[in-house]
């Protein structure tokens, strides 16, 4: 044994094992960071919800909870489709561009997968408000003389039409989100499962 | 003093006394601005005793929270004397921590060689928010619910990450017990031990450094024979008596809240929150409590669609901007001298105008955009106006302190 010290091999020996240290810390945080992702109970509570419509008159609208969001389900009358296109240079997103807020089977005029149901989330797409009801028409819903019916959102003023499309100016960015369903018979929704290319 | 050499032999609590206390030495010119450093110290004890006392008889679970409150307000002896003392405790936290950080700002004890005690404090507000923010879940009221679930879904608005990261912050798709029960643990163990470890190291470094004091002239300059500073009394016992009375002063106006006016018209304690969460019932304005409303304000004054990105994003970044401009501050800063006292005519204006825009971003975050509350115009626009006053009295910093005429500083403290 001498006294003279191998710099070059404690170098790599420190270096080695911060390396393996800092490898077995990292490995133990992976588990740990997972471990507050939502868990097995929480998902398996977004299963998909299905919905009895044979019950909803036109006009009615319901509200159903799916993965602890409000689901609207609205069966829109014949005058609440004409009326929506009289106003549509006000909107903000008229034809549904962005792709994002609707599935490609919702991307049409009526943002639905039947012209009259519409189905979509009651979350503003501005911080995640519950907008209300604002069905009535004119000076009645307090939203001004050329209101013609839809949703308007309390917590900081953003309206939408009976599509959900966004009005202009106000601070919800997008249309509402139209989520994943589908039809397993004339008058039976399934939320959360999307309408496969056969059905379609 | 057998017993105290004894101790001394194995630990050295005569040198930390004297270190810290005794033989610290401080500014002799302290004034009231000097009150409220040790005022967060003692709000800080307070709302940690108040803060175990609750978790006794609170419950984390989103069909008991509610109820456990209201137990504690109404079965529990003296529970509505802790309840309020730690739900006004947080008002006046902050409302001491930002005289706090004022005073930094009015005589310059952000400036060299104070830097780390600044950012150390920005870290510790940093924090304190996130604790506040945390603890105003766990009553499970109807705008402890909705805070949260507008707070976290800012961050869907990060692009790709965003919404994945705000599934992860809540452990589910939305705020539910997952999240409740998370926000306990971060609220009663995580941020009271970080705050507990950032306020050690705050005074750590203050300790090393030395004081500041309202003519910005730095005392170790001028030392007696002894090492001692000429212009520096001992801490023990010259302004630990002086801290005792300001602590009285500032529990009696505590206490009056806290036994005649704890909610202070919605300002500290939201009437919302009288209300159990309703998941399909928003309140009719939801807005954080005073102390977050600047932020808020500048989040909600980002209206301008044409931005890239969308204006909910740049609001985002704007909010986040706002808090993180403060850690600049030190070098954002170039005048020649620390104090207030002698700076000029452009310094005073800015800060002046900046505390103002402050209050008044905090005034309008508590408003609805759409209304008129001041005059003329629109919250909006006011906050829009703030947003750039907020936003200019930080990046043209170096600009007008730089060429600001400032006075000679004197050698001694006058």
């Amino acid at each position: 044994m001498t006294d003279e010290v191998n710099s070059g091999r404690r170098r790599l020996l420190t270096t080695v094992t911060t390396g393996v240290g800092l490898a077995g810390a990292v490995a133990l945080a992976v588990p740990l960071v997972a471990s507050m992702k939502p868990s097995a109970r929480a998902r398996a509570a977004g299963a998909p919800v299905e919905v009895e419509i044979d019950d909803l008159a036109p006009g009615q609208m319901k509200v159903v909870e799916w993965r602890g969001k409000p689901v609207w389900i609205l069966r829109r009358t014949e005058e609440m489709l004409q009326e929506m296109e009289s106003n549509i240079g006000q909107l903000s997103d008229p034809d549904s561009e962005v792709a994002e807020q609707q599935p490609a089977y919702a991307q049409n005029e009526h943002r639905s997968i039947r012209p009259d149901v519409l189905v979509v989330l009651g979350v503003c797409t501005h911080l995640g408000c519950a907008p209300s009801k604002a069905f009535d028409k004119g000076r009645a819903s307090g939203l001004g003389e050329d209101w013609v019916g839809g949703f308007f959102c309390p917590c900081h003023g953003s309206t939408f039409d009976f599509s959900g499309r966004v009005y202009k100016n106000v601070p919800a960015p997008t249309n509402l989100v139209v989520p994943p369903h589908s039809y397993i018979s004339e008058n039976r929704i399934v939320i959360g499962v999307d309408e496969t290319e056969a059905t379609a | 003093m057998s017993l105290l050499n004894w101790i001394d032999d194995r630990f050295p609590l005569t040198k930390v006394w004297n270190e810290h206390m005794a033989q610290y030495y401080a500014p002799k010119n302290f004034n009231v601005w000097y009150f409220f450093g040790a005022l967060s110290l003692v709000v800080l004890v307070l709302q940690i005793v108040t803060g175990i006392i609750l978790t006794m008889h609170y419950k984390p679970d989103v069909d008991l929270a509610f109820a456990s409150v209201e137990y504690i307000m109404r079965d529990v002896p003296a529970g509505w004397f802790v309840r309020y003392l730690h739900g006004v405790g947080a008002s006046m936290f902050f409302l001491v921590v930002y005289l706090h950080m004022f005073r930094a700002m009015l005589y310059g004890s952000h400036r060299k060689p104070r830097e780390l005690i600044w950012l150390l404090g920005m870290v510790i507000y940093v924090a304190l928010m996130a604790e506040a923010f945390f603890g105003y879940l766990l009553p499970w009221g109807n705008m402890s619910y909705w805070g949260a679930q507008v707070i976290i879904s800012l961050f869907g608005a990060i692009p790709v990450i965003g919404e994945p990261l705000a599934e992860w912050i809540r452990g589910d798709f939305v705020v539910s017990d997952a999240t409740l029960t998370r926000f306990f643990a971060f609220h009663v163990i995580l941020l009271p031990l970080l705050l507990a470890l950032l306020v050690y190291l705050h005074i750590v470094a203050l300790h090393k450094v030395g004081s500041n004091n309202p003519d910005g002239v730095e005392i170790k300059k001028n030392k007696d024979k002894d090492g001692n500073p000429v212009d520096g009394i001992p801490f023990h016992p010259y302004y630990t008596v002086k801290d005792t009375f300001g602590v009285a002063v500032f529990m009696t106006i505590f206490l009056g809240i806290v036994f005649f006016v704890p909610e202070l018209g919605g300002w500290f304690l939201e009437k919302d929150n009288f209300a159990p969460a309703d998941i399909l019932q928003t309140p009719p304005d939801i807005v954080p409590l005073w102390y977050l409303t600047p932020y808020y304000s500048i989040l909600r004054a980002v209206t301008f669609e044409w931005l890239p990105g969308g204006a909910k994003l740049w609001g985002v970044i704007a909010m986040g901007a706002a808090i993180v401009m403060f850690f600049f501050l030190p070098w954002l800063d170039r005048a020649k001298v620390r104090s207030i006292r002698y700076r000029g005519w452009m310094y005073k204006t800015a800060l002046t105008l900046f505390a103002v825009t402050f209050v008044m971003l905090g005034y309008l975050g508590t408003k609805n955009p759409g209304h008129v509350d001041l005059f003329l115009f629109k919250n909006v626009v006011w906050a829009q106006i703030g947003l750039v006053v907020y936003f200019a009295f930080f990046l043209l910093m170096p600009i007008y302190t730089r060429f600001d005429p400032t006075k000679p500083e004197p050698d001694r403290v006058g």
